[in-house]
């Protein structure tokens, strides 16, 4: 490095092979890294890359069979032996410390705060329990938490998402170690807990002199706080320099493949942006649109709405008796969503989003309000009248790994609506309209005869949307579609749900709070803070002009990106 | 805390009178309590005479009533067939039975909690080897053949210990115990060993497959990924979480084990209530076999209350108001 000091960490030639029964899998290639003291050096590729496998060699914390098979670990010059269990536990904690991705789970739910910090504190430094308790106090003050000595004595679920990250990182500080591997840090957490915590990272590495290697996908995080950047791809770093000039000029092609596929807060585009050839998913979808025919003559109407909706969560109290101290989850509510138009429903977690769509979904009655579908009131219609709105509303959910049942193939899982609904007698009739709806999600017709498990991530939202669809509805609810997914990934996901959305003329409510990709998707959004709405409007005013406060907090807390200039000209 | 107490120990009475209802009736239409008192040869007027006395001729649910209100104060009846209130016939027994439950269940949650932890954390070492494939063997066979086979081989071959009764006892006020004695502890350890065998591998099981899925949460990596010493992640962080589930079962056991000591106690003719409870179903003494269940019922209700308070003090996210987030 530019100075004379050895830098924290240095890796030469670093091997990782996972070795199976097929063969052995080279999981990271001939890695080769520094940090300096007080630097932040960011580590982006998208999942399966090895980003986080090279920080769990570090630390000797591989998931088996894993092992390093080539290469040298230095940590402030020493050479540090990572086959040694015993050598590398005594070095967790003391000299490299791990923050991971999620503060929900980080933190062990039957310990108090104080009881993981004052035994992680201990486990370092010969101290009292008093001492350690101290010492912990301070701990949290550095990682802004209000009211220290008070607040170390609640469990963890007594904290925020933030808060808990918060204490996360004060647990992985106190025992003072020289380099913290920050694996994905804010990827659970809302657009302004993240800035709040990228900001405490970076104070922190700057004040103490630590090393930390930031592993991310997401490019908006790199750009915001690291200062130098090592792009993966297939376990190698195919880049790897100033944060700066690698998003401005990208010299690797995967490098500007992978800035070109965020998406922009900045203007609409048409589509996503792929990187490599997106696949033509133009198929015979007459089936699809036979149902959509009867209403496609509605023109602006109201399809779906709301109409001063609440929804009270009551807190059960001694014998029996409820709502004391009741929590108020959505507040007088209304909300229509017009016929073939994509609604956005943004806001922070905790803000209704989600009681918003199983009200719309039918899931779960509001409190006072109602719900009209077509004119129809949906909980007080007949059980007829319900069948065909449940029918007609279809939904997509989150997270693509327990939303499919793993026990059923995928001709089943994708029958099973046609057939419950009756508008296929059989299997027989049925399974042609199957193989025609894999076509049209871009999936293979041998998909079929597998089970979920194996399909990744993308491929499994595309086994979703097509039994989504499979009902033939006239509305879907998209709940956080693609956060669970790679941003390459993503912009497939989401160009496959536009093109559909426009062919069979869709109305659909999208649920997100990665505001770029609302604007890309949506016609009008809503900005929904603590069960009120405090904005409506088309998509692109929303953005440019916000009228509400929230809006505009919500809006410049997007991590912006210095683009590569070129890009930007191509891609508009 | 203390609203969570008082609702558990409301729900306690109706679930009391149900089954005190349940069994009084159920006994109430088995058998002929007076033929057993009389004999053969008793006149008419001699069975109504007696009937009289002990209020048989009473309509069904004023026995009930007063059966009712004479156990509220303590007063569960005389046994039909040894003559005695029921209440000193059980409590003579009781602590019998209570020291072979509860030393069995001390016996299958150590050993269980501690070979469960191991396996799970040591999967390929021979003493997890053999106590998988010894928890299948206990877990398949009748617990009377365990108990036959422990006697065959501990008092018939190697006679080292003692095939039945529960040896010399020591009188603490009107407890009885075995525990204080060379000869009682002799005794007890082969009913205690075969009544813990089942519950014993089911522990074992519960904790290692808890253990498993404890050991791959993300808290035990971020407290490894911490540097805490390994004794403190095993036996503290990661022991705790898997303590809620064993909790419940480990209290339903301890029910079954004192309720169901039946069978043990007849292999090993353990002078205990089980054992009085099987020779009362032979003269249907309904008073026993109605206060046996009554208690036996009771015991149940009281274990799983205080599951309910350990659930509490285990895990802080029920001491939440309400549970919302």
């Amino acid at each position: 490095m530019t100075s004379g000091r050895p830098p924290v960490l240095s890796i030469r030639g670093l091997c990782v092979d996972f070795p199976s029964r097929h063969g052995t899998l080279r999981a990271v290639r001939d890695v080769s890294l520094e940090i300096a003291p007080g630097e932040i050096l960011g580590i982006v590729g998208e999942s399966g890359a090895g980003k986080s496998t090279v920080g769990a060699a570090i630390t000797g914390l591989l998931q088996a069979p894993g092992q390093i098979s080539a290469g040298e670990v230095r940590l402030s010059g020493d050479i540090i032996d990572t086959r040694d269990a015993n050598a590398m536990q005594a070095l967790r904690g003391r000299r490299i410390s791990t923050i991971f991705q999620d503060p929900l789970t980080s933190l062990n739910p039957l310990f108090t705060i104080e009881r993981q910090l004052v035994d992680t504190i201990r486990a370092h430094r010969a101290l009292s329990r008093a001492e350690a308790r101290v010492e912990a106090v301070r701990q949290l003050e550095a990682v802004g938490i209000p009211e220290p000595a008070q607040r170390m004595t609640n469990w963890p679920h007594e904290f925020s998402g933030g808060m808990r990250q918060r204490a996360v990182i004060a647990l992985a500080l106190c025992s003072q170690p020289e380099l913290i591997i920050a694996d994905e840090p804010t990827t659970a957490l809302d657009v302004t807990v993240q800035a709040q915590i990228l900001k405490l990272i970076q104070n922190l590495a700057r004040e103490r002199r630590v090393a930390v290697m930031l592993i991310t996908h997401n490019m908006g995080v790199i750009s915001q706080i690291t200062d130098r950047v090592a792009v993966m791809k297939s376990g190698e770093v195919v880049e790897l320099g100033k944060t700066s000039t690698v998003l401005s000029r990208p010299c690797h092609e995967y490098s500007q493949a992978l800035l070109s596929v965020v998406p922009r807060g900045d203007v609409k585009l048409s589509r996503f942006p792929v990187a490599g050839s997106a696949r033509n998913i133009d198929a015979a979808m007459k089936w699809l649109l036979e149902s959509n025919s009867q209403h496609g003559s509605g023109g602006a109407d109201a399809l779906v709405e709301l109409r001063r909706v609440n929804r009270v969560f009551g807190v059960p109290r001694l014998f029996g008796s409820v709502t004391h101290g009741a929590f108020k989850a959505l507040d007088n509510v209304s909300l229509c969503i017009r016929r073939g138009e994509v609604m956005g429903l943004v806001g922070e977690s905790g803000s209704g989003k989600s009681t918003i769509a199983k009200i719309v979904a039918g899931l779960n009655p509001p409190s006072t309000g109602e719900l009209l579908f077509n004119g129809e009131d949906v909980y007080a219609a007949r059980f007829e009248v319900r069948q065909h709105i449940r029918r007609q509303t279809q939904m997509v959910f989150q997270d693509p790994y327990s939303s499919l049942n793993s026990h059923m193939r995928v001709a089943d899982i994708i029958m099973e609506p046609m057939i419950h609904f009756g508008l296929e007698k059989n299997r027989q009739l049925a399974e042609p309209l199957m193989l025609e709806l894999l076509n049209a999600v871009g999936l293979e017709a041998s998909a079929a005869r597998r089970y979920p498990h194996a399909f990744s991530g993308g491929q499994r939202q595309r086994i979703s949307i097509a039994r989504a669809l499979a009902s033939r509805p006239s509305f879907l609810i998209c709940d956080e579609p693609t956060s669970a997914l790679d941003v390459s990934i993503q912009a497939q996901i989401l160009n496959l749900l536009k093109d559909l959305q426009e062919k069979l003329s869709l109305t659909m409510l999208f649920i997100s709070h990665d505001l770029p990709v609302v604007r890309q998707m949506c016609d009008r959004v809503t900005v929904l803070q603590k069960g009120q709405v405090c904005e409506i409007g088309e998509a692109d005013d929303v953005f440019n002009h916000p009228r509400h406060r929230y809006t505009e907090t919500l809006l410049s807390m997007i991590p912006s990106m210095h683009r590569p200039v070129e890009l930007i000209q191509a891609t508009s | 805390m203390t609203g969570f107490f008082l609702r558990r120990l409301a729900s306690v009475f109706p679930v009391m009178l149900v089954t005190a209802f349940l069994s009084f009736a159920a006994f109430h239409f088995i058998g002929d309590p007076l033929q057993n008192m009389l004999g053969q040869e008793a006149s008419a007027q001699d069975r109504a005479r007696l009937a009289a006395e002990l209020g048989f001729d009473r309509p069904f649910y004023i026995q009930f009533l007063k059966f009712v209100g004479f156990a509220l104060q303590g007063d569960f009846g005389i046994s039909t067939r040894v003559g005695r209130p029921v209440l000193d016939l059980i409590l003579e027994r009781l602590p019998a039975t209570l020291e072979l439950a509860l030393l069995s269940f001390f016996f299958a949650m150590s050993a269980g909690i501690a070979l469960g932890v191991m396996t799970a954390l040591r999967p390929s070492s021979a003493l997890s080897r053999v106590s998988m494939t010894g928890s299948l063997i206990a877990v398949s066979l009748p617990n009377f053949l365990i108990g036959i086979g422990l006697i065959y081989v501990f008092s018939i071959k190697l006679g080292w210990l003692p095939s039945f009764g529960r040896g010399d006892t020591v009188k603490i006020g009107w407890w009885t115990t075995g525990l204080l004695t060379k000869s009682g502890w002799k005794a007890i350890l082969l009913p205690a060993i075969s009544l813990a065998a089942y519950q014993l591998t089911l522990i074992l099981r519960l904790v290692r497959a808890e253990m498993l899925e404890v050991m791959h949460s993300d808290y035990i990596r971020f407290a490894r990924a911490r540097g805490l010493p390994k004794r403190l992640i095993y036996f503290s962080y990661a022991l705790k979480n898997t303590m809620v589930p064993v909790v419940t079962v480990a209290g339903l056991q301890l029910g079954s084990i004192i309720a169901f000591a039946v069978v043990t106690e007849t292999v090993f003719q353990w002078p205990g209530v089980g054992l009085l409870f099987i020779n009362s179903i032979r003269y249907s003494d309904v008073p026993i076999m109605a206060t046996y269940l009554l208690i036996v019922s009771f015991i149940f209700v009281a274990i799983n209350m205080v599951v309910d308070c350990i659930y509490y003090l285990l895990d802080p996210r029920l001491r939440a108001v309400g549970g919302i987030k």
